[in-house]
């Protein structure tokens, strides 16, 4: 405990490092898996390709792709971008999934109503399909973070700090307290973020509060 | 004036849909399609406004060609109910309503408050317009759905079984209702159902279409019913076609005096008055039919009040249709019926043997069809 406390600062910062490099992955990952799940939803065949494409990606091991990331992106091997990068990979391959099943969990009829009101594909989009598909991505989008926030702590193996230095530094030196801030701001982290877009979903569904039944 | 001509549907995987089926349905009158399961109906519907394209033929609304046009400018400019409405659950019900003059650019405080109007148009409060779809029942969701067609005021109107998801009552309440709309916007309407009562009910015009999406019979309901082409209209006409074909034919019948009591007469008085078969029909100060009584079953000293009253027959009005002139005979108490005039009040009772003799009279099944009417291909 004053471990803890005596290093609030440290934890403080590579906690806020860590937030980051979980959470720009999760934001720029769900930017490019909406388009790329809109189009696998709207055609059969690149539906299948790509939702075996984004299982294969997680399984790459993570520390495979930190590694690899530098020689791909010719990037230097201790800059965080190798970090967000695979991450971003990461969340695309869970998330890829989760809006093609948004997106197809949109009930025909309304989708079919939409268009035959003259909404053009784009505005179906953002105005029909979309906003229907939130609870289904929604529901990604929190594995994806909880996700994310484990596998960023690997990235203390190649030099780029955050909270799994804590985990790496207090198991080489056997100081339980420095595990215990390292685990503890793991998980903090990952129920701040879940909780986060739990809220957010709500925000965004109004309707599903709203009570069934009014009137017979 | 929408035209579909020639028109053949074929699915990607084979299955002819419609069949170089050609049609016309006419300005301001309601043009139904109607037959069994899969003939075709939807996709002939879909052609209309693009949602489907059609193999071959041509779809002109008001002389240009559908397939020349815009899609999604085509589309704005025609109404389209489905079955359950088909809104949208994450709109409040008057946004849903505004959805198209949104899509139009209409500013949305004027599209909510249009909004709005419409909803009482359709008999809905408006202030069931800040809930969302799931907060209506069926019936008020068909009514929505049916708003939101109307909202950009499309000259045209597709309905794909629009009333179909609802319970008998409340079906016949919105087809009821619909049919006054229509009468007030007098819009050029193609609406789709697999019901043949229905059809007959609200089509100007009702094309009867076989399996394989060809028509088998295009008609006015009278039509319809007195001459079916041939025995599959006949079949798919179902059962009482001669008697429901009298729904639509009207003729004057024989009517005799009736003697009547008004209500709050001494059941003395009544007694006095009353048929030999022991029946006098009440009236109230302004001579309308409230309903028949029997003296005879009622306490002496009493007078004839509501619930001294039988639970009265139809009534008929003087120029109706004969089904229902019959039916008002077939459903009285006296077996006397009860006809009216068109404001309501007695006119004088109807005898059913008198009313078949009418009928004898009447235009035979077997003459020959009307004009609009063509045998199956
Ligand atoms: N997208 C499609 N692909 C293949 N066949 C279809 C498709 N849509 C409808 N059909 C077939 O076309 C026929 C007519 O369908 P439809 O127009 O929906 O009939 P209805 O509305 O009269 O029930 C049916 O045999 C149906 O199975
Ligand atoms: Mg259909």
């Amino acid at each position: 405990m004053s471990w803890i406390l005596d290093h609030l600062d440290d934890i403080v910062s590579l906690t806020l490092r860590h937030t980051w490099l979980a959470g720009v992955p999760l934001v720029i990952g769900l930017l490019i898996s909406l388009p790329l799940g809109w189009l696998a939803n709207r055609h059969r065949r690149l539906r299948g390709a790509v939702i075996v494409g984004a299982g294969l990606l997680y399984t790459i091991p993570s520390l495979a792709l930190f590694v690899l990331m530098p020689l791909l992106l010719g990037t230097g091997i201790l800059d965080p971008i190798n970090v967000v990068v695979a991450m971003t990979i990461y969340t695309i391959a869970l998330l890829v999934r989760s809006v093609v099943d948004g997106l197809g969990s949109v009930p025909d009829e309304v989708a079919r109503s939409a268009t035959a009101m003259g909404y053009t594909p784009v505005r179906r989009f953002f105005g029909v399909d979309l906003p229907l598909a939130v609870p289904v991505i929604a529901a990604g989008l929190r594995v994806a973070a909880v996700s994310n926030v484990s596998i960023v702590s690997i990235a203390s193996l190649i030099g780029v700090n955050q909270l799994g230095d804590l985990l790496v530094d207090g198991y080489n030196r056997a100081i339980g307290g420095e595990l215990v801030a390292g685990i503890l701001g793991c998980v903090l982290l990952a129920l701040v973020l879940d909780l986060a877009i739990r809220l957010l979903e709500r925000a965004l569904t109004p309707w599903r509060r709203a009570g069934q039944g009014g009137a017979a | 004036m929408i035209r579909l001509d020639g028109v053949t549907k074929q699915y990607p995987d084979g299955t002819v849909a419609v069949d170089d089926l050609s049609l016309t349905a006419p300005d301001r009158a309601i043009t139904v399609l109607v037959g069994p399961s899969g003939c075709g109906k939807t996709t002939t519907l879909r052609m209309i406004n693009r949602m489907i394209e059609p193999t071959s033929g041509s779809v002109t609304i008001d002389g240009q060609d559908v397939l020349a046009m815009d899609a999604a400018q085509l589309r704005r400019g025609i109404g389209y109910v489905i079955q359950h409405g088909g809104l949208f659950p994450h709109h409040t019900v008057e946004r849903n309503v505004a959805a198209v003059p949104l899509l139009l650019g209409t500013p949305k405080k004027q599209a909510i408050t249009r909004a709005r109007e419409l909803l009482e148009l359709v008999g809905l409060d408006p202030a069931l317009g800040r809930r969302y779809p799931s907060q209506l029942s069926g019936g008020q969701q068909q009514r929505v759905g049916v708003a939101r067609a109307l909202a950009a005021d499309p000259p045209v109107m597709l309905m794909d079984e629009p009333f179909s998801a609802v319970d008998p009552v409340v079906r016949e309440q919105l087809q009821d209702e619909f049919l006054r709309l229509q009468g007030e916007l007098g819009k050029t309407i193609v609406m789709v159902t697999h019901d043949i009562d229905e059809a007959i009910k609200l089509g100007d015009h009702v094309a009867v279409l076989q399996v394989g999406g060809r028509i088998a019979q295009l008609a006015r309901p009278a039509e319809l019913l007195a001459h079916p082409a041939d025995n599959f209209v006949a079949d798919f006409l179902g059962r009482d076609r001669g008697y429901r074909a009298l729904g639509f034919d009207s003729a004057r019948v024989p009517l005799h005096d009736e003697p009547t009591v008004s209500l709050g007469a001494t059941v003395s008085e009544a007694a006095a008055r009353a048929g030999s078969d022991g029946w006098v029909l009440v009236v109230d100060d302004r001579r309308h039919p409230q309903g028949w009584a029997r003296p005879a079953d009622l306490p002496g000293e009493g007078s004839i009040d509501e619930r001294a009253l039988a639970l009265g027959g139809t009534l008929a009005r003087v120029d109706g249709p004969l089904r229902l002139v019959l039916d008002a005979a077939l459903s009285s108490p006296s077996r006397r019926g009860v006809v009216i005039d068109g404001d309501g009040a007695l006119a004088g009772t109807c005898r059913a043997t008198e009313v078949l003799s009418v009928i004898e009279t009447r235009e035979r099944p077997s003459d020959p069809g009307d004009p609009i009417s063509h045998p199956a291909s």
